[in-house]
C-alpha cells in the first residue's frame, strides 16, 4: 500500500461519481469517499521513514520530448499537509450537512481535493503547476456560485489576482527549465542548479510574489477579506483551511531551496513583510464588525506568523510553520463552522446584532471557547505549540522581529475575546432571543475539532516528528 | 508519594471534567462534595509530600524530588518535559494552592448555593486549581507556563461568571488581554534563556548561571523581561489595573485567585529563578523602585474606597508590592513568607466580606453598611483577626512577615523603610476603616436588607475560623532571632536560595537594636492609625459622601484611582481603536485595495481605448503597417 497516485486517483472518481448525484445522498457518498481517502492516508503514515528523504516516489513521462515527467512523492514537509487536506475535507463535507448542496458542489470540493494532493505532491514543476491552477478552478466556482453578496465581482478579482501571480511563476519556472542542461522540469534538477546571484534575484521575486499572493502576505492581501466573506462556509474553510497553505508549502518546496541566495539577499524583507501584515492584520481584526471579517483578517495575522517562520529558515521555524499550517487548518474549520452556525440561526453575521448566545446554547459556548483558546494559543492547545515554534524561530532570527511578531499574543487575545464577548456573552439580543444548542452532526464536527485541538496541544510529537527530519534537511540550504 | 506527585494536579483535573461534564445532571451537594474533595485529596497528598521534603531537609538533604511525566515538545536539540520539581518552595506553595483552595471550595458550596452556574462555578474552579498547580510543580519554565496562561484562563472565565452583565466580561477580557502582555515578556524571557542556556530545566538554568558574571546583558534581559510577566500576573505598575476590576467575579474567586494564589505567580517565580536575579542588581533596583511605588499608589487608592471588594482589592495590589520590595532587596525568605501569611489573612478578608455581601443581599457598598457586628459575630471577630494581621499588629502573623521585608528594606535604605512605613500606615488606616464602616455604628441599608440581615452558614463560617487561627499563628513559622525565634522557613527555605546567595555580596547585618526601634516605630505608627480611624468612623460616625459630591484635590485623586483607567483609555486603548478604523478603511480599502484594483482597471481602460484601433478600416490597417516598416527599417540602420 504504498501508491500515492492512489491518493490522487481517488478524489478524481469521487467527482466523477458525485457530479452525476442530484439526490441529498450526495452528502454521504461524498462524506464516505472522503473518509476512504481519509483512511488511505494511514498506512503512508505508518510507513512513512523520518530519516527526511523523499519516499514513496512515483514517475512517469507525461510528455517524452518536452521531458515532462509526472513525478510525485513525499516527504516530512509535504506529508503533514497531505494528512491536513484528506483529514479537513470529510470534516468539512460535516459542516455541509445542514446545506442544501448537490452532488456538483462536493464534485467541486473533491476535483479541488485531487488539486491540492498534486501541489503537495508534485516533484516535477510542471506537474506542480497543473495542480496549482487545477486547485483555483473548483474554488472559483464554489465561492462564485454559492457565495453570497457581490460574489461575482469578488471572485473574479480573486481569480485574477491569484492567476496572475501563478502567470509570474510560470515565467520562473520556465526559465528554470531552460538553465537545467538537459532540459526537465525535475525538482531535483532545480535544486541542484547553481544560479548567477542575479538570476536569483529575480527569480525570488517571482516566486515569493506568486506565493505571497496565495497565502496571503501583507500587501498582497487585499482580496482575502472579500473573498472569504463573501464564499460559503464550507469555501472559506476549504480557502483558509487548506489552499493558502499551498502557498506556504510553495515557499518551503520551491522558494528556499532552489533560490537559497535570493532568499539570503531578500528573506529580511519578506520577513519584514510578514511581521508587518502580523500586527496589521491584527489592529484591523480588533475593530471589524462582520465577525467573517474578523476571523478573515486574523488569519491575515496567523498566516504571517507561519511565513516569518518559513523565512526565519532555522529548525524551530520551520517545524512551527509545519505544525502550525494543520493546527490553523483545524482552527479555522473550527471557527468558521460556529460562525456559521451563528449566522444559519440568527441571519446575521454583525457582532452588533448578536450577544447572550452562552446562555441559550452552551454546548456551543464550550466548544467555541476551546476553539478560540486554540486560536490564541494557550498552552495545552494546539496554537501554542505552533506559536512557540515560530516565535522561537524568528526569535533566532531576531530578537526585535519577534517582539512584533509576539504581538499576535496580546492583539490576538483582544479580537478573539470580543468576538467571543460579542457573541456569547452578555444579554441576548432580538436575535438570538431564539437559539437553539448544538445537537447531532454539528455537535461531532465540534467535538472532533475541539479534540484535536487539545490532543496535539498535549501531545504533539508524533506530527513534529513526522516533518522533523525534512525540516533538517532543509535548513541546511540555508546560505548554500 | 513522591513517585506520585502527577496525582496532585490530576485529581483537580478530573473534579474538573467529571463536574463539567455532569454540571446539569448532578445534585448541587454532590457537585460541591466531589469538587471540594479532590481538592482534599490533593491537599493530604501535598502534606505528604511535604514531610517527604521536610525529613529529607532534616537529614541535611536539600530536599529536591523531580519526576518526569512525559516528553512534550522535541523539535531538533530543542527537547522539553512535561516534569515536576517538587523543593521547599514548591512544597509550601503547595500546601497554601491545596490547603486554601479547600478552604474555598467548601466556603463557596455555602456561598454559591442559588447560583444557576453551581456546577460550572466548581469545574472552573477545579480548572484553576489543576492549573496553578502545573504552575507550582513546574520543573523547567515551559510548564510553569501552561500554569501561568492556564491560570489566567482560569482568571477570565471566573471574572466573567456572571457573564450576561457587559462590565463583568469588560473586566474579564481586560485581565486576560493585560495578562496576556506579560505573558509576552515570559515567552521571550523563555526564548532568551533557552537561547543562553541551552534548557529550560530550571536545575540546569540555574548551575549554568552560577558562572555567569554579575551584570551579564543576556541575564539582565532574562530577568527584565521576566518581571513584566511579573507585573502582569501579579499586578503591579503598570500592569496592575485589571486586578480591582477582576472584583467582578464571586467573592470566593476574589479570595482564592485574586488574592491569595495566582497573583502571587510573579513572586513565587521570581524566587524560584532568584540565583538570575541576584545576578542583575539593576534588575533588583528597579523591581524594588516599582514595588514601593505600586504599594504606596495602591495604598493612597484604597483609602478612599467604598467598596469593600475595592478596598481589599487595592489593599491586596499594595500587598503585593511589599512582597516585590521585599524581593527587591534581596529578602527573597522575607517576601515568600508574606506570600504565605498574605495568603491566610487576605483569603480570611475576602471570606469576610464575601459572607458581609451575602448577608447584604448582595450589596457591596459600605455606606450603606455599618453596625453588622450583632447580627454577624463570626464574620465580625474574624475579620476583625485578619484586619489586625494585615495591619501589622504584633502577634498576628502580619506583623512578623512585613517586619522581615521592612528589616531588609532598612538595610537597603533608609528611604525604601521610610516609604514601606508610609505605606504601612496606610493600610491599617484604610483595614480599619473598612472594619469600622461595615461593622460598627448603626445600619444604613435598606429596611429590606436589614430583614434578610444573618449570620452566614456553617460552611461558610468554618473556613473563616480555620483561616483566622492561621492569620494568628501563621507568624510563628519564621519567627526572627531578635524576639528569640529560630527562622524556621528561612532555615527550611535556605537550599532553594543558596545560590543566589553565594552570589550576593555580604551586606551589613541589621542590630538587634536597630531592629527593636524599627518594630517599635512601625507598631505605635500602626496603632495610631488605627485610633485614627476609630476616631473618624466610630466616634464621629464620619460616612463618605455620594460619587458626585465635590472632593479636596488629594481625595478626588485618590478616589478616581489617580485616573490610571482613564490615562491608559486615552494613550493605548483609544489610539489602537483609531488605527484599528484607519488602517481598516483607508489603508487597507482605499490604499492598497485601491492599487490592486487601479491595476485591474488601468488594464481595462487601456484595453478598452486599444479596442478602437481595431476599426476595420484597412487604410488605417495600412497606414500603421507602413509606420512599422519604416521603425523596423530605422531601428536596423541605428544599430548597424
Amino acid at each position: 500500500m504504498d501508491n500515492l497516485f492512489l491518493l490522487i486517483l481517488l478524489p478524481l472518481i469521487s467527482a466523477l461519481i458525485l457530479t452525476f448525484l442530484k439526490t441529498n445522498a450526495a452528502k454521504s457518498i461524498a462524506l464516505i469517499l472522503s473518509l476512504i481517502s481519509l483512511a488511505l492516508t494511514i498506512p503512508f503514515l505508518c510507513a512513512f521513514d523520518t530519516n527526511g528523504g523523499m519516499q514513496f516516489e512515483q514517475n512517469w513521462t507525461w510528455i517524452s520530448f518536452l521531458h515532462i515527467h509526472f513525478h510525485i512523492g513525499a516527504d516530512g514537509i509535504s506529508l503533514p499537509l497531505i494528512l491536513l487536506t484528506n483529514g479537513l475535507m470529510p470534516l468539512i463535507i460535516g459542516t455541509t450537512f445542514g446545506k442544501n448542496y448537490k452532488g456538483n458542489f462536493y464534485a467541486l470540493m473533491a476535483f479541488m481535493q485531487a488539486g491540492l494532493l498534486l501541489v503537495f505532491l508534485a516533484l516535477d514543476a510542471f506537474t506542480f503547476y497543473v495542480g496549482w491552477e487545477i486547485a483555483l478552478i473548483p474554488i472559483y466556482f464554489i465561492c462564485a456560485l454559492w457565495g453570497e453578496g457581490d460574489r461575482i465581482r469578488v471572485n473574479l478579482k480573486f481569480f485574477v489576482y491569484t492567476f496572475l501571480g501563478s502567470l509570474l511563476m510560470l515565467i520562473g519556472i520556465l526559465y528554470l527549465y531552460q538553465q537545467v542542461p538537459n532540459h526537465d522540469f525535475e525538482w531535483t534538477s532545480f535544486i541542484a542548479l547553481e544560479l548567477e546571484d542575479h538570476t536569483q534575484r529575480w527569480l525570488f521575486w517571482a516566486f515569493f510574489i506568486a506565493f505571497a499572493i496565495k497565502i496571503p502576505i501583507f500587501p498582497f492581501h487585499t482580496w482575502q477579506p472579500n473573498t472569504y466573506t463573501n464564499a460559503p462556509a464550507a469555501g472559506t474553510m476549504l480557502l483558509a483551511g487548506i489552499m493558502l497553505k499551498m502557498g506556504v508549502y510553495g515557499l518551503m518546496r520551491w522558494l528556499l531551496p532552489v533560490v537559497p541566495t535570493g532568499v539570503a539577499l531578500y528573506g529580511q524583507f519578506a520577513m519584514i513583510l510578514c511581521v508587518i501584515g502580523i500586527v496589521y492584520a491584527s489592529i484591523i481584526a480588533i475593530k471589524q464588525d462582520d465577525m467573517k471579517r474578523l476571523i478573515a483578517y486574523s488569519s491575515i495575522a496567523h498566516v504571517g506568523l507561519i511565513s516569518a517562520g518559513v523565512f526565519s529558515w532555522n529548525t524551530n521555524g520551520l517545524s512551527g510553520a509545519t505544525i502550525q499550517m494543520l493546527n490553523h487548518g483545524i482552527s479555522v474549520v473550527g471557527l468558521f463552522y460556529v460562525l456559521d452556525i451563528v449566522q444559519q440561526r440568527t441571519q446575521t453575521r454583525s457582532l452588533s446584532e448578536l450577544g447572550g448566545i452562552a446562555g441559550k446554547a452552551p454546548r456551543l459556548a464550550i466548544f467555541f471557547m476551546i476553539i478560540c483558546m486554540g486560536a490564541v494559543g494557550l498552552p495545552l492547545t494546539n496554537g501554542f505549540i505552533g506559536e512557540f515554534l515560530l516565535l522561537k524561530g524568528v526569535f533566532q532570527y531576531g530578537f526585535w522581529f519577534a517582539v512584533f511578531a509576539g504581538l499576535t499574543l496580546i492583539l490576538g487575545a483582544v479580537y478573539i475575546l470580543r468576538l467571543y464577548q460579542q457573541t456569547m456573552l452578555g444579554e441576548t439580543t432580538e436575535k438570538t432571543a431564539q437559539f437553539d444548542d448544538v445537537k447531532g452532526g454539528e455537535l461531532i464536527i465540534l467535538a472532533i475539532v475541539s479534540c484535536l485541538i487539545l490532543y496535539i496541544g498535549i501531545f504533539p510529537n508524533f506530527l513534529l516528528n513526522l516533518s522533523a527530519g525534512s525540516v533538517e534537511v532543509l535548513s541546511t540550504f540555508l546560505g548554500r | 508519594m513522591s513517585e506520585l506527585i502527577w496525582l496532585i494536579p490530576l485529581l483537580p483535573l478530573i473534579g474538573f471534567i467529571v463536574n463539567g461534564l455532569g454540571r446539569n445532571a448532578f445534585s448541587k451537594s454532590m457537585i460541591g462534595v466531589l469538587g471540594s474533595a479532590v481538592v482534599l485529596i490533593s491537599f493530604v497528598c501535598s502534606c505528604m509530600l511535604f514531610f517527604d521534603v521536610y525529613q529529607s531537609r532534616q537529614a541535611g538533604q536539600p530536599g529536591v524530588i523531580e519526576q518526569h511525566i512525559f516528553d512534550w515538545i522535541s523539535v531538533g536539540h530543542l527537547k522539553i518535559g512535561l516534569s515536576f520539581l517538587v523543593d521547599p518552595l514548591s512544597a509550601i506553595m503547595l500546601l497554601i494552592v491545596t490547603g486554601i483552595g479547600f478552604l474555598i471550595h467548601v466556603y463557596s458550596i455555602g456561598y454559591m448555593h442559588h447560583d444557576k452556574g453551581f456546577g460550572k462555578f466548581f469545574a472552573y474552579l477545579n480548572l484553576f486549581i489543576f492549573f496553578m498547580l502545573l504552575l507550582v510543580l513546574g520543573s523547567n519554565y515551559l510548564v510553569m507556563f501552561i500554569g501561568w496562561e492556564g491560570v489566567g484562563l482560569c482568571s477570565y472565565l471566573l471574572i466573567g461568571f456572571w457573564y450576561k452583565n457587559s462590565s463583568y466580561a469588560n473586566a474579564a477580557k481586560k485581565a486576560f488581554v493585560m495578562n496576556r502582555i506579560g505573558d509576552l515578556g515570559f515567552l521571550l524571557a523563555v526564548f532568551l534563556i533557552l537561547g543562553t542556556f541551552g534548557s529550560l530545566e530550571f536545575s540546569t538554568v540555574f548551575a549554568a548561571a552560577k558562572n555567569f558574571a554579575i551584570g551579564d546583558i543576556a541575564v539582565v534581559s532574562i530577568t527584565l523581561l521576566l518581571f513584566i510577566a511579573a507585573t502582569g500576573k501579579s499586578a503591579q505598575i503598570p500592569l496592575f489595573t485589571w486586578l480591582p476590576d477582576a472584583m467582578a467575579g464571586p467573592t470566593p474567586v476574589s479570595a482564592l485567585i485574586h488574592a491569595a494564589t495566582m497573583v502571587t505567580a510573579g513572586i513565587y517565580m521570581i524566587a524560584r529563578s532568584n540565583v538570575l536575579f541576584v545576578l542583575s542588581p539593576f534588575t533588583l533596583q528597579l523591581i524594588a523602585v516599582i514595588a514601593i511605588c505600586t504599594a504606596l499608589l495602591a495604598a493612597a487608592i484604597a483609602l478612599t474606597q467604598n467598596d469593600i471588594k475595592k478596598v481589599l482589592a487595592y489593599s491586596t495590589v499594595s500587598q503585593l508590592g511589599y512582597m516585590f520590595l521585599g524581593l527587591g532587596v534581596g529578602a527573597f525568605t522575607g517576601a515568600f513568607f508574606h506570600v504565605l501569611t498574605h495568603a491566610f489573612f487576605k483569603a480570611l478578608l475576602f471570606l469576610g466580606a464575601g459572607s458581609v455581601i451575602h448577608g447584604m443581599s448582595e450589596e457591596q457598598d459600605m455606606r450603606k453598611m455599618g453596625g453588622l457586628k450583632k447580627a454577624m459575630p463570626v464574620t465580625y471577630m474574624t475579620m476583625l483577626i485578619g484586619t489586625i494581621a494585615i495591619a501589622g499588629i504584633p502577634p498576628f502573623s502580619g506583623f512578623f512577615s512585613k517586619d522581615e521585608i521592612l528589616a531588609n528594606a532598612f538595610v537597603a535604605s533608609p528611604i525604601l523603610w521610610g516609604l514601606g512605613f508610609i505605606g504601612a500606615l496606610m493600610t491599617a488606616f484604610y483595614m480599619f476603616r473598612m472594619l469600622f464602616m461595615t461593622f460598627s455604628g448603626s445600619f444604613r441599608g435598606t429596611a429590606e436588607q436589614k430583614h434578610h440581615l444573618h449570620e452566614s452558614p456553617k460552611s461558610m463560617t468554618v473556613p473563616l475560623i480555620v483561616l483566622a487561627v492561621l492569620s494568628v499563628l501563621g507568624g510563628g513559622i519564621n519567627l526572627p532571632e531578635a524576639l528569640g525565634g529560630n527562622h524556621w522557613l528561612a532555615d527550611f527555605l535556605s537550599p532553594v536560595f543558596a545560590e543566589g546567595k553565594a552570589l550576593t555580596p555580604v551586606t551589613n547585618h541589621l542590630e538587634h537594636s536597630t531592629e527593636y526601634l524599627l518594630m517599635a516605630v512601625s507598631t505605635i505608627g500602626v496603632l495610631i492609625m488605627a485610633a485614627l480611624a476609630f476616631n473618624t468612623y466610630v466616634k464621629r460616625q464620619q460616612i463618605p459622601e455620594g460619587d458626585e459630591a465635590p472632593r479636596a484635590f488629594l481625595s478626588r485623586l485618590s478616589y478616581h484611582k489617580f485616573y490610571v483607567d482613564e490615562l491608559y483609555e486615552s494613550l493605548i486603548v483609544r489610539p489602537i481603536n483609531w488605527m484599528s478604523a484607519f488602517f481598516g478603511n483607508i489603508v487597507d480599502q482605499r490604499g492598497i485595495d485601491g492599487l490592486v484594483n487601479g491595476a485591474g482597471k488601468a488594464t481595462y481602460d487601456t484595453g478598452k481605448v486599444l479596442r478602437l484601433l481595431q476599426n476595420g478600416n484597412v487604410g488605417f490597417y495600412l497606414l500603421m503597417m507602413v509606420i512599422g516598416v519604416i521603425a523596423i527599417f530605422v531601428y536596423g540602420l541605428l544599430s548597424l
